[in-house]
C-alpha cells in the first residue's frame, strides 16, 4: 500500500518508493540514508504533533511531520 | 608549513580524534571569509611541524547548510597536504558516499574508520583489506574515545604527508559536480561490509523508551534540566565567590600598599578601572569551565538531540529548536555560557536568533538586584508575587523577541537531526571542552569587557576631584542630560546612574545604588522605600531586567556572532523593548492612580 511516512504508526514500516523534496533536502535525506529503496521504520511520535523518530538502517532520526509527508512509501498493509 | 584537514560526518567523533591527536594545544584560529569557529593545532608529525585544522562535520560536499558552505569555502581558499576523511564504522553504509565525492577533489586522501569497538559489538564487520583495494587509499580503523588503533592512525597521517604532493587547493570543478556515485556506494558496501540482519536491542533502545516516553519524557527533560542548573551553578558559584575573594585579598594586600603614594586619579584608574575589568573576566572562568564539562556530558551523551525531538512541537513555532530552549534555561545562572554553548546549533540563523532571545533569561545577578529590590520595598507576600512576575516577563519578552525577529533570523536548514546512539563521554573529552572554551572566552571576549569597564569607570570618575557618580561628574552629566528619556519612566536621575553601572555587571548594582545614595549597604533598603514608591521600583525592575545584561554579554555575543551589526541590534532591541515595557507600566500604574 501506497503511503506517505508522516502516515505510518509508530512500529510500522516500509520501503522508500519516491522523495518528493528541495534539492537541499533531497541530498541531507540521501546522506542520512534515506532514499529510494530503502527500508525505514517509524520508531515514536512526540506528543503534540511533534517530529517522529524513524529508523534508517543503522540510524536514527528526528524528522518533522511535514518533511515526512515528502517521503512516500511502500507498506505491507 | 604542511597543512592537514580532518572532515568528516556530525556525530563520527571526529572532535575527539582531534583533541586526541593534537593534546591542549588547539586554538580557534582566523580564516578569510569565515563564520565559524575553526580549531587548529600544530603537532610534530613526520618529522616535521604540521597544522592540523578540524573542520565543521558535514553531509555532503555539495549541501547547503552553513557548514558545508564553510567547507566548500576552505577547501577552495586554503591548500592543503591532505585530507584526513574520518566515517563512523557502524554507519559506513551510508557515510561512506561522503568519501567518494571527496574523492573527485583530487587531494590526497585518508580514510579514518572511528567507533570500530561499537561496530563489533553490533556483529558488523568490514573487510579493511578489501575497502583499501577498492578505495585506492589507507583505511585505519580506530577508536579515538579510547585510542585504539591511534598508532596505526598516526602512521596513516605521516604517510598521506610523505607521499604528498606540495599543498595544493582543490578542485574547483569537483565542487561544483553533482554526486552519481550512489551505485559505486552500493557496490562498494556489498563487498566489504557485513551486517547481522536485525540488530540486538542495545542499551540505547532501552534509554529511548523511557527518555522518549510520551508521558514521561518531558517530566524527565525537565528534571534533568534542573540537576544540571543545580550542578552547574552549585559547583561553578562558589568557585566564582572563591575567585572574588582572591581578588579582594589581592587588591587589599598587594595592589593597595603598592599604589599608597601613586596619584588618586592613577590609583583609582589601576584599582577602580584596570584591576576591577580583569576581576570581571576572571569571575567567568568558573562557569564556563563547570557549564562546559556539563555541556559535553549532555551533549556527547546524545541527551541534546532527545531534547531537541522532545521540545521540538513547541519551538518550532518559534522558529527555534529544542537546544535553543536548554540554552535559554542555563542562561537563568549565567547569560554568557548559554551564549558560548549555542555552537551546538549548526544553522547561522537559528544561532543568532537563539543568541538573541538568551540575554532577556534573568540571570543570578539579576537576581540579586531584583531580591533586594522587592524585599526593601515590597511587604514578603507581595515581594513574592512581584518575583514570579518578573519570571514571567523573563519568559514572555524572550518569546516575543523569538516571535518579532523569526522571520528576519528564518533557519533554511531542515530539522533532520540524527538521534545518535547514547554514549557517555570520558573525562578526557569533557576536559579539552572546558580548557578549549575558557580559552577562547579569554581570547575572545576579555580585551572588550576589561575596555568596557575602563569607559563606565572614567564616566564615573572624571573629574578626580568629584565623589564618584555625583552630579558633576560626567556620568552625572550624562544623566542630566537623559531625563527626558528616563523620567517618563519615573526612574530617577540617581537609578540611572545606577543603570550605567549596571551595564558592566548586574552584581555591582546594589554596591553603586549605596555609592550614589551616600549610604551603608545596611542603610540602603530603608532609605530606597523612602526615596521611592513601590511604582517606581517595579519600573526600575522591568528596565534592569530586559536591557543588556551586562558588558560580558555583550562581549560574546560579538565574539559569537563575529558581527558588528548583530551586536548592536543585540544591544538596541532590548534597550528600546526596556523603555516601552518600563514606560507602558509606569504610565499605566500612574494613570490608575497608583
Amino acid at each position: 500500500m501506497q503511503n506517505s511516512l508522516d502516515h505510518l504508526f509508530p512500529e510500522q514500516s516500509g520501503v522508500i518508493t519516491a522523495i518528493q523534496a528541495s534539492p537541499e533536502l533531497t541530498r541531507r535525506m540521501s546522506a542520512l540514508g534515506l532514499r529510494p529503496g530503502r527500508s525505514v521504520e517509524v520508531i515514536r511520535a512526540a506528543p503534540w504533533n511533534g517530529p517522529l523518530q524513524i529508523r534508517v538502517g543503522h540510524t536514527d532520526i528526528m524528522i518533522r511531520r511535514s518533511d515526512a509527508a515528502r517521503i512516500h512509501v511502500e507498506t505491507d498493509h | 608549513m604542511k597543512r592537514l584537514a580532518l572532515l568528516g560526518m556530525p556525530n563520527t567523533g571526529k572532535s575527539t580524534f582531534f583533541n586526541r591527536l593534537t593534546g591542549a594545544g588547539a586554538r580557534v584560529g582566523n580564516w578569510p571569509g569565515i563564520t565559524v569557529d575553526l580549531l587548529s593545532a600544530k603537532i610534530l608529525l613526520a618529522g616535521g611541524m604540521v597544522e592540523v585544522i578540524d573542520l565543521p562535520g558535514i553531509y555532503n560536499l555539495h549541501g547547503f547548510s552553513d557548514d558545508e558552505h564553510v567547507v566548500r569555502h576552505f577547501l577552495e581558499s586554503q591548500p592543503l597536504n591532505g585530507l584526513v576523511v574520518i566515517l563512523d564504522a557502524t554507519q559506513l553504509d551510508r557515510q561512506l558516499a561522503l568519501l567518494l565525492q571527496l574523492r573527485t577533489l583530487g587531494l590526497p586522501l585518508t580514510l579514518i574508520l572511528n567507533m570500530s569497538d561499537e561496530a563489533r559489538q553490533l556483529g558488523i564487520h568490514i573487510s579493511r583489506e578489501r575497502l583499501q583495494q577498492d578505495l585506492g587509499m589507507e583505511v585505519t580503523l580506530v577508536s579515538a574515545k579510547y585510542g585504539n588503533g591511534f598508532g596505526q592512525a598516526r602512521t596513516a597521517l605521516e604517510s598521506l604527508l610523505n607521499s604528498a604532493t606540495p599543498a595544493r587547493l582543490a578542485s574547483a570543478e569537483a565542487l561544483q559536480q553533482d554526486d552519481s556515485i550512489e551505485a559505486e556506494l552500493d557496490r562498494i558496501i556489498g563487498e566489504t561490509v557485513t551486517t547481522p540482519v536485525t540488530l540486538p536491542p542495545n542499551l540505547t533502545r532501552r534509554l529511548d523508551k523511557i527518555f522518549l516516553h510520551p508521558w514521561l519524557g518531558l517530566p524527565l527533560f525537565f528534571l534533568s534540566m534542573f540537576a544540571m542548573f543545580q550542578l552547574v551553578y552549585g559547583i561553578g558559584t562558589p568557585l566564582q565567590d572563591g575567585i572574588s575573594w582572591l581578588l579582594d585579598r589581592f587588591q587589599n594586600h598587594a595592589l593597595n600598599p603598592w599604589l599608597h603614594d601613586a596619584p588618586l586619579a592613577l590609583r583609582s584608574f589601576i584599582t577602580d578601572g584596570l584591576f576591577n575589568g580583569i576581576g570581571t573576566v576572571l569571575s567567568f572562568l568558573p562557569i564556563i569551565v563547570v557549564f562546559f564539562v556539563f555541556m559535553s556530558i549532555v551533549e556527547d551523551s546524545g541527551y541534546l538531540a532527545r531534547a531537541a525531538w522532545l521540545m521540538d512541537a513547541l519551538m518550532a513555532r518559534l522558529g527555534l529548536d529544542g537546544r535553543s530552549f536548554v540554552m535559554q534555561l542555563m542562561g537563568f545562572g549565567c547569560n554568557v555560557p548559554a551564549l558560548m554553548g549555542t555552537r551546538v546549533m549548526r544553522s547561522r540563523a537559528l544561532r543568532l536568533l537563539t543568541m538573541l532571545v538568551i540575554p532577556f533569561s534573568l540571570c543570578s545577578a539579576r537576581l540579586q538586584v531584583f531580591l533586594f529590590f522587592s524585599s526593601a520595598i515590597f511587604k514578603p507576600v507581595a515581594a513574592a508575587s512581584v518575583m514570579f512576575g518578573l519570571y514571567i516577563t523573563s519568559f514572555l519578552v524572550a518569546f516575543l523577541t523569538a516571535l518579532v525577529w523569526r522571520g528576519k533570523f528564518r533557519n533554511h536548514e531542515p530539522l533532520l537531526l540524527e538521534l545518535p546512539p547514547y554514549r557517555f563521554p570520558t573525562g578526557r573529552q569533557m576536559l579539552a571542552q572546558a580548557w578549549q572554551q575558557s580559552g577562547h572566552f579569554l581570547r575572545g571576549a576579555s580585551g572588550f569587557i576589561v575596555a568596557g569597564v575602563i569607559l563606565v569607570w572614567a564616566l564615573t570618575h572624571i573629574p578626580f576631584d568629584l565623589p564618584p557618580a555625583s552630579a558633576g561628574t560626567l556620568a552625572g552629566r550624562l544623566a542630566d542630560w537623559m531625563r527626558p528619556v528616563f523620567s517618563p519612566l519615573g526612574i530617577d536621575r540617581l537609578l540611572s546612574i545606577t543603570l550605567l553601572f549596571g551595564f558592566v555587571a548586574k552584581e555591582v548594582v546594589i554596591g553603586a545604588l549605596a555609592v550614589i545614595y551616600g549610604a551603608g549597604e545596611n542603610n540602603l533598603a530603608s532609605l530606597l522605600a523612602h526615596q521611592i514608591d513601590w511604582v517606581q521600583a517595579m519600573s526600575f525592575m522591568l528596565f534592569t531586567l530586559i536591557y543588556t545584561p551586562c558588558l560580558s554579554t555583550i562581549a560574546v555575543l560579538r565574539q559569537e556572532s563575529k558581527s558588528t551589526g548583530f551586536t548592536v541590534l543585540a544591544v538596541l532591541w532590548p534597550l528600546s523593548l526596556a523603555w516601552l515595557v518600563s514606560f507602558i507600566f509606569y504610565q499605566t500604574a500612574r494613570w490608575l492612580g497608583w
